[in-house]
C-alpha cells in the first residue's frame, strides 16, 4: 500500500477537513466580537457570557440533560435484555418480530417517530387518562423507543464475540444463571453498556423532531430552543452553547480513548 | 444456549419486556397513524374526528374517510414531495458512498494503529449536536458567509454564489451528516477482506485496480448497498436538513409532514403522508436487512 | 511412550458387584437427522482415568457436555453415583469441567478464579482461602495468585484451570483436550503431572481427546468412538493387541491388514488364505469360524523380525523388497514391496547406532512372525 499512501491520505485529509471545517468555525466564530460572521471584530468572550445569562436556553440545557439521563439509563436496560433474548436464546416465539422492532428505529424518518408516538399518547390519555399531557414523560418514553435499538447494536455485538465457555464453566463450577449473568457476563460486556448509555444520551440530548411532536408546554428541550433561535439566523450565543458541547464532547471521548488505550497496551505487555 | 434451559421463567420475561415495550411505543403507534389518516380534520383538541361516530342500541357508526389519500393521489404537490424526497435520498446516498468509500478503504488499509484513532475521528462529530453542525453550514454556505468571503476574496467569483436554500445545499448537509453511517459499515465489511486473495490475483496477473474492481468491490458489495440503505430510508423522511438549508423548491415529504402538522394543524393528512412514506420504506427496509445479512454471511 | 498406569491385578471395572460410579445407558444425540452420539452405554469406575477418544465428529465432545449437563440427550439417561442426572443443570452436578479453551473469568484474578465455585456452595472464607491454597500448591502456581489471565502463559492457564475445576473436590473431573494447546515437551510433561495428581486425590477422571498417543499413555481404559457409537471400550494393552474391528486396528497405532478367508480352524489356531500376499497365514484365535468367512488378518509392525532364511515349513513369513525406510532416531519403519503389490510395513529398533550391515533400499528381505502376534478381525 505503499505507492498509494499520498492518495489515501489526501482522501482522509480532505474527508476529515469537510468532516471538522464547519465545526472550526463554530468554536472560531464564538470568539468573534462582532455578530456578523463577516467581520472578525476581535477576539472576544461575550457570547459566552450573554449564553450564561440566556434563562430560557439554560432551563432548556437542564431539562435536555435530565431527559437525556434518564433516557440512557432505561435504554441501556431495555437494550441490554433485548441483545440478550437476540444473542443468547437461539430460537422463541416472535423473535422476528423483535428482530424487525430493534432494527426498524434506526432507520425510521423521526418525522414518523414523532407523529406515530404523539397519535398514541393522544388516545392512552383520552382512553386511561395517562400521560396526562404531554411533557418531560413522554419526551423520554420516546427518546427510549429509539435509543434503545442503538444499545442494542452496541450490546449485541460485543454480546455476540464473549467466549460462550466462560458463561459454561461459571454455571459448571455451581453458579445458578442468575448468578452467572451479573457475576461473569455482565462485567464482561461492560464496556459496551457504557458505550451504549452515551450512546443514548447523545441521542436524546440531540433530538428535535421527536421531542417537538411529544412534548408539551413547559418542556422545551435545548434543541428545540436552538431551533426557534436557528431558524431566526445566525447567533452567535449559539456559536458559544456548540463550542462548549464540542469541547465537552471532545474531552470525554478523548479521556476515555486515552484511558482504554493504555489499557490495552498495558494488556498487551503483561501478556506473554 | 444453556440459560434457557435451566430457568424457563426468566427466559420469557427477558424477551418479553423490550419485545412489549416496542410494541407498544413503536409498533402500535403506527396503527395510530394509520386510524387517524382515515379522520377528518376539525378545529377542537385534538384536531380530528374520532372514527367511532355513535353507539347507539349496539349500532356502531363507523366513519372512514379516504379524502386524504384522494388528495395525496390528486394533488400534485404530494405527488412533487415524494419525487423530491426520492430525488435528494438517491442523489445524497452516491455522494455519500462516493466519499465514503475511499475514506473507509484508505482507514482499512491505514496501519493498524492508525486506524482505531482514525475510526473516532469520524466518529466524533457524530457525538456533537446535528442541529449545530447544520447550523454551522449555514453560517459557511449563506450570502456572506465564510464560503462566499473567501472565494471573493481569493477573486474565484465576482458575486456571491447562492447556495443557501438550494438543492446543492441540502446535499451538503445530508452527506455531512450521514457520512459516517456510510464509512463506519464500509470500513467493517472491508477490514475483514482476506488480503491473500488480492495476492492470489497478483500471482495470476491481476493488476492492483483490476484486483480493486475484480475481487476488492464485489466482495465488499453487500456492505455497500448496506450503507446505502442506512443513507436512504432515513433521509427520505428527512425534515430538519431540507428545513435549514433548503429553500422553498427542495419538496420533500419530511418537510411537508411537519408544515401539515404543525403549521396547518391537519393531523389527519399528515397522518396520511406519514403512512405514504411508511409504505415507500418497507422495500428499502427489506433490502437493508437483506444485504445486512449477506454481509455477515460474507465475513463468515 | 511408557503406560504410567498403576492399577492393581483386580481392575474395578472387572470386579462383578461393583457399582459404577458413571452410568451412561444408550445415550442418544440427534441434531435434526445428523446423530452426533448413537445410542452410548458406558459403565466408568470411580478412580479412573477413562479417556474418549476419536477423531473430530465421532461424538465424544458431546457425550462429555452431556455428562457435564451442557446438553440434554435425545433419549437415555445418565446416573452418576446412583442418581439420575439426566436433566440435573450442570451448576446442580457434582461434576467440573477443565474447559479446552480454559474459560479463565478475565475480570478475576487466579486466586478469585479458583474461589469462584467455593462461593458458589457457600463456603466460608478462611476455609475458602485455605481450599485456595491448596489448590494452589497442587499445580505450583502460588506466586500467580493475584496475577490477572492475561499476564499469564498458556501453560500457566491451563494450570489455573485445572486447579479451579478441582477445587470443590468432585466426584467426577471432566477435561475437554486438555494437552491441545501445549507444545510436545510441556505435553509429556503435563501427561506425568494429570496422571500423578488423578491417582493422588483419587478423583474419576474423564478425558476427551483426538490424541491417542495420551489416551493411551494415560488412561485406564479408553472408549474409541466413531461417529457416535463406541468401537471398543478396554485397558490401552487390550486396545492395541487386541483390537476388536479393523477401524480400532488401524485407529490406534499401525497395522498391516491382511484380507482373506478362513481355511480350516483347530482348536486355538486358523489358517487364513490371504490371495494378496499369497501365502496362508497361522493366527491364534479362539472364536469358533466359518470356513470360507472373509476376514482380515491384523499384524502389528513392531511385532516382524527378519529372517535369514526360509523355514519351508513354517508358516508367517513373506518374501519382499524394501521400497522405504522412515529414520525415527529410536526405530526405523520399513515399507516392504510383495511381489504381489502389497505393501508391508515393520519396525526395528535401532540397537547400533552404526550397523555393520544395515537394511537398505532395494534389498530383499525375508519377514517372519509367530501366530500369537496377530490376530484375526471379523468386522
Amino acid at each position: 500500500m505503499k505507492r498509494h499512501l499520498p492518495l489515501l491520505i489526501t482522501i482522509l485529509l480532505f474527508g476529515y477537513a469537510f468532516l471538522y471545517g464547519p465545526i472550526i468555525s463554530l468554536i472560531v466564530y464564538s470568539f468573534n466580537e462582532s455578530r456578523l460572521v463577516t467581520v472578525w471584530g476581535g477576539f472576544s468572550t461575550k457570547w459566552y457570557g450573554e449564553l450564561l445569562q440566556n434563562e430560557a436556553l439554560l432551563g432548556a440545557a437542564w431539562l435536555s440533560v435530565r431527559i437525556a439521563a434518564l433516557t440512557a439509563t432505561v435504554a441501556v436496560v431495555l437494550g441490554t435484555l433485548a441483545a440478550l433474548a437476540l444473542v443468547r436464546f437461539r430460537r422463541f416465539r416472535g423473535r422476528g418480530s423483535l428482530e424487525v422492532m430493534v432494527t426498524a428505529p434506526l432507520v425510521m424518518p423521526e418525522v414518523i417517530i414523532g407523529l406515530s408516538l404523539l397519535l398514541l399518547f393522544v388516545a392512552m390519555e383520552s382512553v386511561i387518562g395517562w400521560p396526562a399531557g404531554r411533557g418531560m414523560t413522554t419526551i423520554v418514553i420516546a427518546h427510549t423507543t429509539f435509543a434503545m435499538a442503538y444499545v442494542t447494536v452496541v450490546v449485541q455485538s460485543r454480546l455476540a464475540h464473549m467466549d460462550l465457555s466462560l458463561e459454561e464453566a461459571a454455571l459448571d463450577l455451581g453458579a445458578r444463571p442468575l448468578k452467572v449473568f451479573f457475576s461473569i457476563t455482565l462485567p464482561i460486556i461492560a464496556p459496551s453498556l457504557i458505550a451504549g448509555w452515551l450512546l443514548a444520551f447523545t441521542l436524546s440530548l440531540d433530538d428535535l423532531v421527536v421531542a417537538s411532536f411529544v412534548s408539551g408546554p413547559g418542556a422545551t428541550t435545548l434543541p428545540m430552543v436552538v431551533y426557534s433561535s436557528v431558524r431566526l439566523g445566525v447567533s452567535p450565543e449559539i456559536n458559544a452553547l456548540a463550542t462548549i458541547i464540542v469541547g465537552l464532547v471532545s474531552l470525554t471521548v478523548l479521556v476515555v480513548g486515552w484511558v482504554l488505550w493504555k489499557q490495552e497496551k498495558r494488556k498487551q505487555s503483561e501478556a506473554h | 444456549m444453556k440459560l434457557k434451559q435451566h430457568l424457563p421463567p426468566a427466559r420469557n420475561l427477558i424477551i418479553a419486556i423490550p419485545w412489549f415495550w416496542l410494541a407498544l411505543f413503536f409498533l402500535l403507534p403506527f396503527l395510530f397513524v394509520l386510524k387517524i389518516s382515515l379522520s377528518e380534520p376539525v378545529l377542537a383538541q385534538p384536531p380530528y374526528l374520532d372514527l367511532i361516530r355513535e353507539i347507539e342500541d349496539g349500532l356502531v357508526t363507523i366513519m372512514v374517510n379516504f379524502g386524504n389519500y384522494q388528495l395525496l393521489l390528486e394533488d400534485s404537490l404530494y405527488l412533487s414531495a415524494l419525487l423530491g424526497s426520492l430525488k435528494v435520498a438517491t442523489i445524497s446516498t452516491l455522494c455519500c458512498l462516493l466519499i465514503g468509500y475511499p475514506m473507509a478503504y484508505a482507514i482499512a488499509r491505514s496501519p493498524s494503529h492508525w486506524r482505531l484513532p482514525l475510526l473516532m475521528l469520524i466518529i466524533l462529530p457524530f457525538w456533537t449536536s446535528f442541529l449545530i453542525r447544520i447550523y454551522a453550514w449555514i453560517g459557511i454556505l449563506k450570502g456572506n458567509g465564510l464560503l462566499n468571503n473567501f472565494l471573493l476574496w481569493t477573486g474565484l467569483i465576482d458575486t456571491p454564489l447562492e447556495i443557501m436554500h438550494t438543492p446543492f445545499a441540502v446535499y451538503i448537509g445530508v452527506v455531512y451528516n450521514y457520512l459516517p453511517f456510510v464509512v463506519l459499515p464500509l470500513y467493517a465489511t472491508l477490514i475483514r477482506l482476506d488480503l491473500t486473495l488480492l495476492e492470489a490475483a497478483a500471482d495470476l496477473g491481476c493488476r492492483p485496480w483490476k484486483q480493486f474492481l475484480l475481487i476488492t468491490l464485489p466482495l465488499s458489495l453487500p456492505g455497500v448497498l448496506a450503507g446505502a440503505m442506512l443513507v436512504f430510508i432515513p433521509v427520505m423522511g428527512e425534515f430538519v436538513i431540507p428545513d435549514l438549508l433548503g429553500g422553498p423548491d427542495t419538496l420533500m415529504l419530511g418537510k411537508l409532514m411537519w408544515t401539515e402538522f404543525f403549521n396547518n394543524k391537519d393531523w389527519p393528512l399528515a397522518s396520511s403522508l406519514a403512512a405514504l412514506l411508511l409504505v415507500a420504506l418497507i422495500v428499502p427496509f427489506v433490502l437493508l436487512r437483506h444485504f445486512e445479512r449477506r454481509a455477515e454471511e460474507g465475513a463468515a | 511412550m511408557a503406560t504410567l498406569r498403576q492399577f492393581k491385578p483386580e481392575e474395578p471395572w472387572q470386579a462383578p458387584e461393583g457399582e459404577p460410579l458413571v452410568r451412561i445407558e444408550n445415550i442418544t444425540k440427534r441434531f435434526g437427522s445428523f446423530y452426533a452420539v448413537d445410542d452410548i452405554s458406558l459403565h466408568i469406575h470411580q478412580g479412573e482415568f477413562f479417556s474418549l477418544l476419536g477423531p473430530s465428529g465421532c461424538g465424544k465432545t458431546t457425550l462429555l457436555r452431556m455428562l457435564a449437563g451442557f446438553e440434554t440427550p435425545t433419549s437415555g439417561r445418565i446416573f452418576i453415583d446412583g442418581q439420575d442426572v439426566t436433566d440435573v443443570p450442570p451448576y446442580e452436578r457434582p461434576v467440573n469441567m477443565m474447559f479446552q479453551s480454559y474459560a479463565l473469568f478475565p475480570h478475576m484474578t487466579v486466586a478469585d478464579n479458583i474461589a469462584f465455585g467455593l462461593k458458589q456452595e457457600g463456603m466460608a472464607k478462611a476455609e475458602r482461602q485455605e481450599r485456595v491454597a491448596e489448590m494452589l500448591a497442587l499445580v505450583q502456581i502460588e506466586k500467580l495468585a493475584q496475577r490477572k489471565p492475561h499476564q499469564l502463559s498458556g501453560g500457566q492457564r491451563q494450570r489455573v484451570a485445572l486447579a479451579r475445576a478441582l477445587a470443590k473436590h468432585p466426584k467426577i473431573l471432566l477435561l475437554d483436550e486438555p494437552l491441545g494447546a501445549l507444545d510436545k515437551k510441556l505435553r509429556e510433561q503435563t501427561q506425568f503431572e494429570l496422571v500423578n495428581i488423578q491417582e493422588r486425590l483419587g478423583i474419576t477422571f474423564i478425558v476427551v481427546t483426538h490424541d491417542q498417543e495420551e489416551a493411551m499413555t494415560m488412561s485406564s481404559r479408553i472408549a474409541l468412538l466413531h461417529e457416535g457409537r463406541t468401537e471398543q471400550v478396554d485397558p490401552p494393552r487390550r486396545l492395541y493387541e487386541f483390537p476388536s474391528t479393523r477401524y480400532v486396528a488401524s485407529f490406534i497405532g499401525s497395522v498391516n491388514l491382511f484380507d482373506g478367508y478362513v481355511v480350516e480352524q483347530d482348536d486355538d489356531q486358523v489358517i487364513v488364505q490371504c490371495d494378496e500376499a499369497d501365502t496362508r497365514l497361522l493366527v491364534r484365535h479362539s472364536q469358533p469360524l466359518v470356513p470360507g468367512m472373509a476376514v482380515t488378518v491384523a499384524l502389528r509392525p513392531e511385532k516382524v523380525r527378519v529372517l535369514n532364511q526360509l523355514d519351508a515349513d513354517a508358516p508367517n513369513q513373506l518374501r519382499g523388497v524394501i521400497k522405504e525406510i522412515a529414520y525415527l532416531g529410536d526405530v526405523s519403519i520399513y515399507h516392504v514391496e510383495l511381489p504381489g503389490g502389497k505393501r508391508v510395513q515393520f519396525t526395528q529398533s535401532n540397537v547400533q547406532a552404526l550397523a555393520e550391515q544395515p537394511l537398505t533400499w532395494d534389498e530383499e528381505v525375508l519377514l517372519g512372525w509367530s501366530a500369537n502376534s496377530c490376530g484375526v478381525l471379523t468386522e
